[in-house]
């Protein structure tokens, strides 16, 4: 089944230099095993493929329900450098809730989980 | 029930609602306000006021914020931390006294001043005797910019902090000292928690990261169910009233808006995180994944099980550089196929600025309202009522970015049609400050208070 990330996380990004990172917190604690499973390392270099010159690190919050992504290369030289409207990373929190992912449906079925509108 | 002690986030950036100071001493009960004014490229901004006026440099925001306070500290005892100082500290104690002569609340101030972390006349003194300050990001030595560089400031912990308010001062104004020690100051010297309590100090590196940027615990920017936050116009700054367990609450004062809830506490947790399991400060190593959040009650926040380590040998430095000139303009394009009107503007730009014979380090496009923020990720595009047209070069030549500031308006009269909203004029140049993040053994720097 697809399931869109906005319909199951929120999150907040910020920047450190040319990094920007991103922290993914489950909508609901119960919903935090999903993102464990399905919100890999690569799904989401795989999802900011283009969009980044360096490479993702991943970090586990379970006391927080969250998951924390370091986008390394992602701001264009980074604060004052940068020529981008987003030279902080500010929004790159909901660039990262676009993601679909593809969980089984027997999982999906099991956590409730909303399905992405077609 | 044990004694707690209040710290009211004031301010959490420079440039922060001027009227958060003040709504948070006349709000309720409170025992320090703690102000934060200082990002990444905020010492370079300050360094350049200073070299232009030696009486400046400092945040001077922090002086009518003091004004809108003064009674709640000279009659109601309110201990403010702020590090307004910048590179400046001397300077802005200088001025808040003499504002304080004016107001005729001279005699209720002791003002504390931390000195000591700025490096930028001993940085020749340090490369010589083998500090490479090498960039955390890219491993270069420091001596690579050298003669560009601006500013360079240790990041200095809550100890220098602790000692004015034993001191006796009831403000204190730090330069670089780290966001998080001005909230975690009050906390150690209140409690007297030891420097090798590890928990407890870690607890209040938390609470400093909490509120340290202002309402961004408390509703403001908080995507979680955002339609439902009320009262915005109105929003609460956040307060930690905290045990001397280390454990704490934040909540705000009562008929604020805002909202503070696990959500809006957790997004704030996770906001500039790096490995959350040594988030590095110069006192103590905090794991953010010992830490538990759970709603305790309406818009208050229970924070607890905070465990910590020891820090290193090392402390941050703080180093700006002048890195060449940017410029950005923009042209709105409106419906019908903005997007693809845009897109030949640009185009046409850069076919000019080619002919010029203008060379950039980069040049950057973006269409606002397509595919700014969210680039390719932002998916099908509509054919949208109007799309903005951004773009921005950067280079060492200034010259040839202010040539490129005159290329923009002329694309009104022999460009694409249909376009509109440049009323603001020609772009401004500007001076790129650039960030170099380094490391410095802690022996080298030496802070000093002084309160009066």
């Amino acid at each position: 089944m697809k399931v869109r990330l906005l319909d199951i996380a929120h999150a907040r990004s910020g920047d450190k230099g040319d990094t920007a990172n991103v922290g993914v917190i489950a909508l609901r604690p119960e919903w935090f095993p999903v993102l464990q499973l399905f919100l890999t390392r690569e799904r989401v270099v795989k999802h900011f493929e283009g969009a980044i010159t360096g490479d993702v690190e991943r970090f586990e919050l379970p006391n927080l329900g969250a998951v924390n992504f370091l986008l390394h290369g992602a701001l264009g030289g980074g604060g004052t450098l940068s020529l981008k409207t987003d030279a902080q990373g500010k929004v790159f929190s909901t660039a990262m809730l676009r993601m679909v992912l593809d969980v089984p449906d027997a999982i999906a079925e099991r956590y409730h989980l909303p399905r992405a509108a077609a | 029930m044990s004694r707690v002690v209040r710290v009211a986030s004031g301010q959490g950036f420079w440039g922060d609602w001027l009227e958060a100071p003040r709504r948070q001493v006349e709000g309720g009960p409170i025992d320090y306000l703690m102000l934060d004014y200082l990002a990444e490229v905020t010492m370079s901004i300050l360094q350049k006021q200073k070299e232009r006026d030696p009486r400046m440099g400092y945040a001077r925001d922090f002086i009518g914020a003091m004004e809108s306070i003064f009674p709640a500290v000279a009659e109601r005892g309110v201990r403010v931390i702020a590090n307004a100082g910048g590179v400046n500290p001397d300077a802005c104690a200088a001025a808040l006294r003499e504002t304080a002569r004016r107001a005729g609340v001279s005699d209720a101030l002791r003002i504390g001043v931390i000195t000591g972390d700025d490096l930028l006349p001993r940085l020749d003194e340090l490369i010589e005797s083998g500090h490479r300050l090498a960039n955390m990001d890219t491993g270069e030595p420091l001596s690579t910019v050298r003669d560009r560089v601006l500013s360079a400031n240790a990041y200095i912990g809550a100890t220098p902090i602790v000692e004015a308010l034993g001191k006796g001062a009831n403000v204190v104004i730090t330069g670089r000292s780290t966001d998080t020690a001005l909230t975690m100051a009050p906390l150690l010297y209140e409690f007297g928690w030891a420097m090798d309590d590890w928990d407890r100090l870690a607890a209040g590196i938390v609470a400093g990261h909490i509120i340290e940027c202002g309402a961004q615990c408390s509703g403001g920017n908080c995507l979680y169910d955002w339609r439902t936050i009320p009262d915005l116009a109105n929003i609460g700054y956040p307060i930690v009233e905290a045990h001397e367990d280390g454990s704490f609450i934040v909540y705000k004062h009562p008929g604020t808006g805002g909202r503070i809830d696990v959500h809006s506490v957790t997004e704030q947790l996770v906001y500039e995180m790096g490995d959350p399991r040594e988030y590095i400060t110069p006192d103590v190593i905090a794991d953010f994944t010992s830490i538990c959040v759970a709603d305790a009650g309406e818009d208050r926040v229970k924070v607890f099980g905070v465990r910590g380590r020891p820090p290193t040998d090392k402390l941050k430095v703080s180093i700006a550089y002048r890195a060449g000139f940017k410029a950005t303009g923009t042209l709105v394009y409106a419906w019908p196929d903005a997007l693809e009107k845009a897109q030949l503007a640009d185009r046409v730009l850069r076919e000019r600025l080619d002919k010029l014979g203008l060379r950039f380090d980069e040049i950057h496009t973006e269409f606002l309202g397509v595919s700014a923020t969210h680039g390719t990720l932002s998916g099908e595009t509509i054919d949208a009522p109007e799309v903005q047209l951004r773009i921005g070069v950067r280079g060492s030549d200034r010259p040839s970015v202010e040539r490129f500031t005159r290329e923009i308006a002329p694309l009104v009269l022999n460009g694409p049609p249909s376009v509109t909203g440049f009323a603001g004029g020609r772009p401004k140049v500007e001076e790129v400050v650039a960030y170099w993040p380094a490391l410095v053994d802690k022996s080298v720097v030496t802070t000093s208070v002084s309160v009066e």
